[in-house]
C-alpha cells in the first residue's frame, strides 16, 4: 500500500526528518534549477563563466589601488582581499538573489507542486558553484605566486566554509519568504548588504579595528561595546576565518597584526560554536519559510 | 480504510481579496486594518475518487474547479478540511511548466519532467519516446526560444503524458491544439485508464466527461452542486447553465436545414411553469433552408431525468411530407394528452433526411419542460382508465 498524503489546514509544523526525506525525493528539481540558472547565466554571454572570475579581479584591482592611496595596505593584499571577498560574494549573491527567488519563479509556484525550499536552495547552489570556480582559480593563483598553504592554519578553511554556507542558507530562507509578503525586503536587503560589506573586515583587516577600538582606547567602555557589536556579525568571524586560513602577512611582526587579535585555535573554536548557533538559525529560517510557503501560491 | 485514491473531506478554501493588496511594509503599517474581504472559493466540498477511477470536475468559470485541483495537487492549502491521497501525484496544470527559452529542447524536457516528478533515470528511459511523440527529433538541441508555439505545446504535452504517477490531475491543458492533437490527448487519457491510473480532470467539454469519466462532480460557487454518474451531472450542468449560456448544449449537423426557433406551447400560448399531466403540449419548431433540401424529416425525442429514452416521433409518423424545403417553415407537434406524470423531461430536436443518412441539425436535450403530477398517486404513466359499476 502506498503512503497516504494528507493535506490539511493545519499550519504545517516542520518535522525536519520527514521534510528532509521529501526534499531528497525532489532533489532532481534542485539540480535542474541550478543547472538551468548557470546555463542561462553563461551560455548567452560570449565570455561565459569568465564573467564570474572577472568580478573578483576587478575588485582586486580597485581595492589594491584604493588601499595603496589610503596607505596601510595589508601586504600581500591580493590573497588577503580575495580570501574574504570570495566568501562575501557567496553570501551576498545568495541573499540578494534569494530574496527574489520565489517571486521570480511565481509561475512555477502557482502551477506546480514541489517543496518550496528548493527555490532559495537553488540560489545558494548557484552562488556556491561560482564560489567553487572562483576559489579554484584563487588557489591556483596562490600556488603559482608562491604563497602556498600553511598547514598550521589551512585546517580552518572547512570550518569557515561550513559556517558561511549555514549562514547563507539561513538568511536566504528568511529574506526569500519575507519578500513574498513584503516586497520592500529586496530593496532593504540591497542597502543592508552594502553597509554590511563595509562592517565586515574584507577590504580592511580586522586588526585595524581592534587597534582603533581596544588598543587605542583601553579605558573606554563605549569602544569595548563597539568592539563586541562588531564581533556580533557572523560574517566577521567567517571572513576572518577564511583570511586566517589562506593569508600570511609578509611581515609577521608588523603592528598591528592584520588578523589580530584571534589565534587560529580561537577562531576554530568560535567557528565551531558558531556552526551550532547558525544551525539553529537555519532551523528558524527554515521554519519560517516552511510555514509561509504553504501560502506562496496565493500571495503571488 | 477505504481504497479510494483521493478523498476530499469537507474542504473549504478561503481567499483574502484585498481591494488594494498591501505588498509593502509601508502600506501594511499605514493601513492598520487591511481592507480584506473573504472570498470562499470552496465550501465544504467532499468527494472521493476510486483507485483507477476517472473523475470529471465541471462547473462554470469561477466555480472553484481549478482551486480544487490545486488543493489536491498541494499547491494551495485548504482552509478547512482534509484531502487524503494514496499514491504519487502529478498535476498537469500547465504544459511545459518551468520551460526556459534559453535552454535547448532536451534540457527543457529534463527540467519539465523533474517538475512532474520524473527522476533523471526515468526521463532517460522515456526520452526517445517523448521526442518521438512530440515529433521534434531535429530540434532537440535548439533553444526553445526558436520554437513555434505549436512546437512548444507539443513538447510540453509529450512530457506530460509520459509521467507515470498513480494519480494524474489534468486541468484544461488538454483543450489546446487542433483536432488531431485533441484526439491524441484523448487516446492518451484512455491508455492512462487502461494502466489503472487515477485521473481527475477539469474540463468544459461536457462530451468528454460523458465519454471518458466514470464519475463526475459539478461545482457551483464553490459547493458541490451534484455528484454522480457523468450523464446525470452533465445534464444537471446543462440545466443550470441553460439560462445563461446556450453554447454548452450540444448541437451538430450540416445545417442545410437549420432549426431557428423552438417554442413549447400550451393552448397556443407559451408554456409557463409545469404542464399538468393529461394536458396537450405543443412543440413548435421553426426550420429554415437557404438552398432547397429534398424531403427532410423533423423529429423529436424525449428523455426523462435519468436520461432514459421515453418517446420519439417524427413527421413521417404523421404522414407529413415536407417536400422540397426552401425558406422558413413552422412545424407543430401536438403531444397529448401527456400520459406521463411528474418530472422533468428533456427534448431533443432534429432535422434529417428521410433515409437518415444525412443529419441536417440536431439540438441534443437542449430544451426541457416539467410535467406536474396530476393526482396524489405515484404513477409513472397515466393510462386511460374508466371505471364503471353494475349491480349484480
Amino acid at each position: 500500500m502506498t503512503d497516504v498524503t494528507e493535506r490539511t489546514s493545519e499550519p504545517p509544523r516542520l518535522r525536519v526528518g520527514v521534510r528532509l526525506r521529501e526534499l531528497a525525493g525532489y532533489r532532481e528539481i534542485l539540480w535542474n534549477l541550478v543547472r538551468k540558472e548557470l546555463k542561462v547565466k553563461y551560455t548567452a554571454s560570449v565570455l561565459g563563466a569568465v564573467w564570474s572570475l572577472l568580478n573578483p579581479v576587478v575588485f582586486l584591482v580597485v581595492f589594491s589601488f584604493v588601499s595603496k592611496v589610503l596607505g596601510g595596505a595589508v601586504d600581500p593584499y591580493a590573497p588577503f582581499l580575495l580570501a574574504g571577498l570570495l566568501a562575501w560574494n557567496l553570501f551576498n549573491v545568495s541573499v540578494l538573489n534569494g530574496a527574489q527567488s520565489v517571486i521570480a519563479n511565481a509561475n512555477l509556484v502557482k502551477k506546480v507542486y514541489f517543496p518550496r525550499e528548493i527555490l532559495p536552495l537553488a540560489t545558494v547552489g548557484v552562488a556556491l558553484v561560482d564560489f567553487v570556480l572562483q576559489s579554484a582559480v584563487f588557489f591556483l593563483f596562490l600556488i603559482a605566486f608562491g604563497y602556498g598553504f600553511q598547514l598550521d592554519v589551512v585546517w580552518l578553511y572547512p570550518f569557515a566554509f561550513v559556517d558561511l554556507l549555514l549562514f547563507s542558507v539561513a538568511l536566504t530562507m528568511f529574506v526569500s519568504s519575507l519578500n513574498v509578503r513584503y516586497r520592500d525586503v529586496q530593496h532593504l536587503i540591497g542597502l543592508a548588504l552594502l553597509v554590511w560589506f563595509w562592517l565586515t573586515p574584507i577590504v580592511y583587516p580586522i586588526g585595524r579595528v581592534y587597534e582603533y577600538l581596544i588598543i587605542k582606547h583601553p579605558a573606554s567602555s563605549l569602544a569595548k561595546l563597539a568592539w563586541y557589536a562588531y564581533l556580533a556579525n557572523p560574517m566577521t568571524w567567517i571572513v576572518n576565518g577564511f583570511q586566517k586560513a589562506l593569508f600570511q602577512p609578509s611581515n609577521p611582526a608588523a603592528t598591528p597584526a592584520p588578523l589580530a587579535p584571534f589565534t587560529a585555535g580561537q577562531l576554530g573554536l568560535a567557528l565551531t560554536a558558531g556552526a551550532v548557533i547558525l544551525l539553529g538559525l537555519v532551523y528558524l529560517g527554515w521554519r519560517l519559510y516552511f510555514s509561509m510557503s504553504g501560502d506562496f501560491a496565493e500571495e503571488l | 480504510m477505504t481504497d479510494s485514491a483521493i478523498e476530499v473531506v469537507d474542504v473549504s478554501k478561503r481567499f483574502r481579496v484585498y481591494r488594494e493588496k498591501p505588498t509593502s511594509l509601508k502600506q501594511r503599517l499605514l493601513s492598520s486594518r487591511t481592507r480584506a474581504q473573504d472570498f470562499w472559493a470552496l465550501t465544504d466540498v467532499s468527494f472521493e475518487v476510486a483507485q483507477g477511477g476517472t473523475l470529471g470536475l465541471i462547473g462554470h468559470n469561477g466555480s472553484g474547479k481549478t482551486t480544487m485541483l490545486k488543493v489536491i495537487a498541494g499547491i494551495l492549502r485548504p482552509t478547512k478540511g482534509v484531502v487524503r491521497e494514496r499514491g504519487r501525484i502529478a498535476g498537469l496544470l500547465e504544459l511545459g511548466a518551468g520551460f526556459h527559452p534559453e535552454l535547448t529542447g532536451r534540457e527543457n524536457v529534463y527540467l519539465n519532467a523533474s517538475f512532474l516528478g520524473l527522476a533523471r533515470a526515468e526521463t532517460d528511459r522515456v526520452y526517445d519516446e517523448i521526442v518521438g511523440f512530440a515529433e521534434l527529433e531535429e530540434f532537440m538541441d535548439t533553444a526553445v526560444k526558436f520554437y513555434s508555439s505549436g512546437m512548444l505545446v507539443r513538447l510540453g504535452f509529450a512530457v506530460a503524458v509520459h509521467v507515470e504517477p498513480e494519480i494524474i490531475l489534468i486541468d484544461e491543458v488538454l483543450a489546446v491544439g487542433d483536432e488531431a492533437f485533441q484526439a491524441r490527448c484523448i487516446d492518451k487519457v484512455r491508455s492512462f485508464q487502461r494502466e489503472g491510473r487515477t485521473i481527475v480532470f477539469v474540463t468544459h467539454a461536457l462530451d468528454q466527461v460523458r465519454s471518458l469519466c466514470d464519475n463526475a462532480v459539478m461545482l457551483d460557487h464553490g459547493r458541490v452542486h451534484v455528484t454522480g454518474s457523468p450523464d446525470d451531472v452533465v445534464r444537471e450542468m446543462r440545466l443550470t447553465i441553460l439560462h445563461n449560456d446556450l453554447e454548452f448544449a450540444r448541437e451538430e449537423g450540416s445545417k442545410e436545414v437549420e432549426i431557428v426557433g423552438v417554442e413549447l406551447l400550451r393552448d397556443r400560448s407559451p408554456l409557463s411553469g409545469a404542464i399538468p399531466s393529461g394536458e396537450t403540449l405543443t412543440i413548435q419548431v421553426d426550420v429554415r433552408a437557404i438552398d432547397p433540401v429534398e424531403d427532410p424529416v423533423v423529429s423529436f425525442a424525449l428523455h426523462d431525468a435519468t436520461n432514459a429514452f421515453v418517446f420519439g416521433y417524427d413527421t413521417t409518423n404523421s404522414g407529413l411530407a415536407l417536400g422540397t424545403l426552401q425558406g422558413s417553415r413552422r412545424i407543430r407537434f401536438d403531444v397529448g394528452p401527456i400520459p406521463v406524470t411528474g418530472g422533468k423531461y428533456w427534448l431533443t430536436l432534429g432535422v434529417h433526411s428521410r433515409d437518415n443518412t444525412r443529419v441536417y441539425h440536431v439540438q441534443d436535450q437542449r430544451y426541457s419542460f416539467d410535467v406536474q403530477q396530476a393526482d396524489g398517486h405515484r404513477n409513472q404513466l397515466t393510462f386511460p382508465v374508466t371505471a364503471e359499476m353494475e349491480t349484480l
